[in-house]
């Protein structure tokens, strides 16, 4: 069943409280992934409370047998194929809906997929790993804020399916509006987690909704900038994501990210190309050197290390309309400064490009 | 003395529906309703005037019934088969002179009701995924529909304005789905062919239209001043309205998807007007928390309401009535002896 491991004792890991109904596939995810070396050092810091501790299998086996209540005798049992017992949600009596996509666009079936395919990718590509983990609360609103890098950005979907598969709780990203105007690439986008970077939607996810989302603050300006510039992070915008997090009342925690740049290294842009195609940049990678083509899909193997700083919380009055700009500016500026001196502190550390 | 409400597009869906809603409160002592046809749903005590679209025998009529009321419904919110110079006129026009009477001197005119459309906010990528009243726009109007419903919430902002002490409701609601009502989209609905844009799924809203009928009537009466958006709850992918509505999804080319659906709108199997386009690449949301805190409760969700207008479907094509209610015709002569023939016993059920 669901499982991938053979012995409870191998899985290394609780499975937290699962905040939605539809979290039964991160507890898949967090089964499988339950073998992995790399994160589990720091995930131990996370599970404290050995006594409350109970296994994931457990915890899989209850929402399978939960699952098995609900079906009629005979049916497809989800601990067979948990996908696919997943795609239609059980049918209720008063609830039209036959999909699970939720008000976002996000649906936790179509992420279950995304964290099947991508967790080989996440922890034999890259090998990621992180520190400080246990900085991200378990419950309410935060905004995650990190650098930004890599022509065809990988620390979007690291940090997402990262926090999803060890802390079981999905994370918004908030992108570009440019993502929506892609076919396929938008709709895929906003079905695992993207979602448009309005002021309104990082509001309402954060206060409203008590939700985690995950800004660049940088945008584009970051992904398009050429190797001979990497860790050195650009302008944070007009520091909105200060103002959003002083508004919704909830902490900034920034999150350091060394080796995406190396993932996908821009060498130089060609303008005229980007805006004949109508695309924010388009960069000549050096993967696009090595592989052809296929470089805009094929990153370079760099080890992404991630570091999670200690939440900034902002000593003003939540909800109100506007706020000092003066202010605004100063502490992003602030939280600038401190996750470049954490990237500058983790390059220090770091040996080597690709082992870390 | 009981309230004393007027009815504009008696003669269309709405205008009947709120008519018939309005008949069964007490409260509401007189009804009278302007269409420039006959109406299309039986009704008791409503009375009925024939008038242009432009209604500009308007300011007489307020004048003359002494009417507290004014609930307006006759907006095309639909551009097929309404050319541009009609579409002008019923919704600009019409809703200018129905301010003007409202608003002449000596108008006992206390309360206008609009009902807008969330076609207001248009669709763009750029839009944020909750509109709320005082977002604005994010992008330039494209298609005659939006800019028509634009100017009309423009002259009633202006009237807001110049008559501080009317109450001026505008709600705006989401795509309406349902039993009886058709819009484009039940139009493909029940063509079992769902156009939609390659490559995209964008997340839609809608509200049941006995919802709408019942939110006109909530707000009917009461001080509730100001812009409202109306929606179900919930938001659903494009690509689930088909599936609950039990159509196929026909993909349209990203780029230029008119050109590509045209063949198919001459031959009557899709209807695909210009305000759907920017609709079914990238969805609407309304944020309804305004409404919401006005104690209005919904029956339907979104998902409810294509639901709804499933169901009604499949009795619809079993029974050939999506309500199951007979075919109604207005008679002129037997309406006015009901309604005043001494003859005629009223009080008395029948």
């Amino acid at each position: 069943m669901h499982g991938v491991s053979p012995d409870p004792s191998d899985i290394d890991q609780t499975v937290r409280q699962a905040s939605r109904p539809t979290d039964n596939d991160i507890i898949d995810a967090v089964v499988e992934s339950g073998h992995h070396g790399a994160p589990a050092a720091t995930v131990d810091g996370v599970t404290d409370g050995e006594p409350g501790r109970e296994h994931a299998r457990g915890a899989v086996r209850d929402v399978a047998h939960g699952d098995d209540q609900a079906r009629p005798p005979g049916g497809a049992s989800v601990s067979i194929l948990p996908v696919a017992a997943n795609r239609r949600r059980r049918p209720q009596p008063d609830d039209p809906r036959r999909s699970d996509v939720d008000e976002w666009g996000r649906s936790e079936h179509m992420r279950s997929i995304v964290r099947r395919l991508y967790n080989p990718m996440y922890r034999y590509w890259f090998r990621v790993e992180w520190e400080g983990l246990e900085k991200i609360p378990t419950h309410g609103g935060a905004l995650l804020i990190a650098n930004h890098a890599g022509a065809i950005p990988p620390d979007a979907p690291a940090i997402m399916h990262g926090i999803e598969v060890e802390l079981g709780r999905p994370v918004y990203g908030l992108a570009d509006y440019f993502f929506r105007t892609v076919p396929v690439v938008g709709t895929l986008w906003s079905r695992t987690g993207g979602v448009p970077a309005h002021p309104d939607n990082a509001y309402r996810l954060l206060h409203d909704q008590h939700q985690l989302a995950l800004v660049f603050p940088e945008g584009t300006k970051a992904t398009s900038k050429t190797y001979s510039d990497r860790y050195r992070l650009r302008r944070f915008g007009r520091g909105g994501f200060v103002e959003i997090a002083m508004k919704a009342g909830v902490p900034v925690i920034p999150i350091a990210v060394v080796g995406a740049e190396e993932s996908m290294p821009i060498l130089f842009s060609m303008g005229g190309v980007a805006r004949a195609l109508k695309l924010p940049y388009f960069p000549v990678t050096a993967n696009s050197l090595v592989f052809g083509p296929l470089g805009y899909v094929a990153y370079l193997p760099a080890k992404i290390k991630l570091r999670v700083l200690d939440p900034i919380t902002f000593d003003v009055e939540p909800g109100l309309e506007r706020y000092s700009r003066s202010r605004v500016m100063d502490e992003a500026e602030a939280v600038r400064a401190k996750l470049q001196d954490a990237l500058h502190d983790m390059l220090r550390e770091r040996r080597s490009v690709w082992f870390g | 003395m009981g309230r004393r409400v007027l009815i504009t597009g008696l003669d269309t869906f709405w205008g009947g529906r709120m008519a018939q809603a309005l008949e069964l409160e007490p409260d509401v002592e007189m009804i009278l309703g302007l269409g420039t046809n006959d109406p299309k749903v039986p009704l008791e005590r409503t009375e009925f005037v024939r008038s242009d679209q432009k209604y500009s025998i308007l300011n007489r009529i307020v004048r003359a019934t002494q009417v507290d009321t004014i609930v307006h419904t006759f907006l095309e919110t639909n551009s097929i088969g309404v050319s541009s110079r009609v579409l002008h006129e019923i919704n600009v026009i019409g809703t200018l002179n129905l301010l003007a009477a409202a608003g002449s001197a000596g108008s006992s005119v206390r309360q206008v009701v609009i009902k807008s459309s969330a076609h207001v906010y248009g669709s763009s990528e750029t839009d944020p995924t909750w509109f709320r009243e005082d977002t604005g726009r994010t992008s330039p109007v494209r298609n005659r529909l939006e800019r028509s419903l634009i100017e009309v919430e423009s002259l009633v902002r202006d009237f807001t304005e110049d008559n501080p002490h009317l109450v001026v409701t505008v709600l705006r609601f989401a795509h309406v789905l349902g039993t009886d009502i058709i819009t484009p989209i039940s139009y493909d609905l029940r063509h079992r062919v769902l156009p939609a844009i390659a490559g995209f799924d964008p997340l839609v809203q809608f509200v049941e239209e006995d919802d709408v009928v019942r939110a006109l009537e909530f707000v009917t009466g009461k001080q509730l001043p100001g812009v409202f958006n109306v929606s179900g709850a919930g938001k659903l992918p494009w690509s689930e309205v088909a599936s609950i509505g039990g159509a196929r999804l026909l993909p349209l080319s990203p780029f230029r998807p008119q050109a590509f659906a045209a063949p198919l709108r001459r031959a009557g199997v899709i209807q695909f007007p210009p305000e759907m386009e920017g609709f079914i690449r990238f969805g609407r949301g309304v944020d309804t928390s305004r409404f919401a805190a006005t104690g209005f409760e919904y029956r339907y969700t979104s998902a409810g309401a294509v639901d709804s207008f499933a169901r009604a479907n499949n009795l619809r094509r079993a029974t050939g009535s999506g309500s199951g209610a007979p075919e109604y015709r207005y008679e002129q002569e037997v309406e006015q002896f009901f309604r005043h023939s001494p003859a005629v016993v009223r009080g008395i059920d029948g």
